[in-house]
């Protein structure tokens, strides 16, 4: 109830203040638009469906580009983990690897794959995957020796021993790598749309800059946030708890 | 150093060949003209259940020399056999098992199940270990039947089987249950249905109990007989508890501290049901007890000389 309360007055608050900054007129309308000029900006975004032709093609892009690094990634991790080679090699390129934005790929994609889906996909996965595969390789090392042994010692072996054993013994160590490729997955995919005419939020969103419409800007900003929130409130909150009960940790607080 | 075999004075037989080692209670063995009282040798070897040859295990450690953890084990297990091996931390005992199950690879020697060479793992030799190893992200039932999904059963006689050895061990009601639920004897039991279920010959069992509390322990030691009798498996059983050993074992087996060696066998023909307070099984462990203080004493002395850990675990690679 507490909880409750104190959510309800920051946010209140927040909106009061937006709300007072917006009224006092500092700034022109067209730079700091009002709360109900994005209301009404989303209003009408859901209205002619290009929120929901935007949403569906960016979350289309994400899941699939998440889904490619999913896959690569825990091969790539497992294979960094189990080998003292491609750990000595690879393991410290990854880790610089991930320092670099995602988007830094953008030119090279564009060469690759041309002007299409395919080099959004790839950025997408590049922004990613580098996530997983790391999460993938410490989730390998820190997960109990004693799993691998038992699943060998009762006949698991090649491909059921990775997806019967190690893959599920390892998946509380690396649920949080997953959660945090997945945040890399989004952005990555918001900021490729940005830079090219593709239908996706992130176009929506230039979209209204080029209107020079600030509330849909910051319509389609609440909708990014709203689409992450979701996913890690729903899909990655509901695995954890899943795997807790299952396994019997409790949360960590 | 050379393998000796211990002599008991009273409710102890006379020493016995260790190559040739004692048939105690399961029929079929030749007997020999020597024994008193009881059947000794066998006239000619059978072949054994599991058959360790001039074993030797090394490794390297970090800082670059190489340290012999087994050296020249020998050792043969008839089948249907209890055999006990007791030993200070470090000597090995654990390693070994982890050899027979195939888990690891030992430097020289050689393993022999029913005559063959052990190469890799097989469900014919099914390991408990200490901390159980169960899976946590499957229900008691999952766990049992996994063995049995793994060599591709049927789903229909897994899950009968997995009935039937829950029932053995007294934890029907639990199949839906997921680990963290069970106590820490109940996980256990859980553990030996689940090597059961997978219909091994042979059970390696690594200090499965050292981590209960003594009520459970003695429940546990005496549902592990009658299973081993209804079952009549042939069980390899790695304690530092020498009373566990004598109450569950046919042959207590000593190793030395690093390198590991067998160091001396007893037979133990003491009359089953035998209880943890048995007069007899204290004054049997005594008589091993002070063997292995000895090589408790090297290894902590070697603790104190070397400042080196005396359980090395070579295993850490895998």
């Amino acid at each position: 109830m507490k909880r409750a309360a104190r959510f309800i007055i920051f946010y209140a608050a927040l909106f009061g203040l937006w709300t007072l900054l917006a009224e006092l007129k500092i700034w022109p309308p067209y730079l700091f638009p009002t709360p109900w000029g994005v209301g009404e900006a989303l209003y009408a975004g859901f209205q002619d469906h290009t929120y929901w032709i935007a949403i569906r093609v960016s979350m289309e892009r994400v899941l699939i580009g998440y889904a490619i690094s999913v896959v690569l990634g825990m091969i790539l991790g497992l294979g960094v983990a189990s080998n003292k080679f491609l750990e000595e090699t690879m393991g410290g390129l990854l880790v610089s690897l991930q320092s670099l934005p995602s988007i830094c790929w953008w030119p090279l994609a564009l060469l690759w794959f041309g002007l299409n889906q395919n080099a959004i996909l790839f950025v997408v996965v590049m922004g990613s995957l580098l996530s997983v595969t790391l999460a993938m390789e410490d989730g390998r090392k820190q997960m109990p020796k004693i799993f691998s042994q038992a699943g060998r010692n009762l006949g698991a072996k090649g491909f059921n021993l990775f997806w019967y054993v190690l893959l599920p013994a390892s998946l509380p160590f690396i649920v949080s790598g997953l959660k945090q490729g997945w945040a890399f997955a989004w952005r990555s995919l918001i900021t490729a749309e940005m830079l090219y005419l593709s239908l996706g939020l992130g176009q929506v969103l230039m979209m209204g800059r080029d209107l020079n419409d600030m509330s849909a800007v910051i319509a389609v900003m609440i909708l990014i946030i709203a689409i992450g929130y979701v996913v890690d409130g729903v899909v990655f909150k509901g695995m954890e708890r899943h795997l807790q009960n299952k396994w019997g940790l409790t949360p960590a607080t | 150093m050379s393998t000796n075999v211990q002599k008991f004075p009273s409710q102890f037989p006379i020493p016995v060949d260790p190559r040739f080692p004692a048939h105690s209670g399961s029929p079929g063995g030749k007997v020999g003209p020597v024994s008193v009282g009881r059947p000794v040798l066998d006239v000619a070897p059978e072949i054994s259940k599991v058959g360790l040859n001039e074993i030797c295990l090394s490794y390297r450690t970090q800082s670059g020399e190489r340290l012999l953890a087994l050296d020249h084990i020998n050792l043969q297990v008839r089948t249907g056999e209890f055999v006990c091996i007791v030993g200070p931390s470090g000597c090995g005992k654990s390693t070994l098992l982890m050899l027979i199950a195939g888990l690891h690879q030992q430097t020289s020697g050689q393993i022999l199940i029913d005559g063959k060479p052990v190469q890799e793992p097989g469900t014919d030799r099914i390991m408990i270990f200490q901390e159980h190893g169960l899976f946590p992200w499957l229900t008691v039932g999952q766990n049992v039947e996994f063995g049995m999904k793994m060599k591709g059963i049927a789903k229909a006689e897994r899950e009968e089987k997995t009935r039937y050895y829950l029932r053995l061990v007294h934890l029907a009601k639990f199949k839906d249950s997921y680990i963290h639920q069970l106590s820490g004897g109940m996980r256990q039991r859980v553990a030996i249905a689940r090597a059961l279920a997978t219909e091994p010959d042979v059970l390696l069992m690594d200090e499965p109990f050292a981590a209960l509390d003594a009520q459970t322990r003695d429940l546990l030691h005496d549902e592990l007989e009658r299973i081993w009798n209804e079952t009549g498996r042939t069980i390899i059983f790695v304690t530092h508890n020498v009373r566990e050993a004598i109450r569950l074992g046919d042959r207590v087996v000593l190793m030395t501290f690093r390198p590991g060696r067998v160091k001396s066998e007893f037979p133990v023909e003491l009359p089953r049901p035998r209880h943890l307070e048995d007069p007899a099984v204290a004054c049997a462990a005594g008589e091993i007890l002070v063997q292995l203080r000895e090589e408790i004493n090297r290894s902590l002395e070697a603790e104190y000389n070397e400042g080196v850990k005396p359980h090395v675990d070579p295993g850490v690679q895998s």
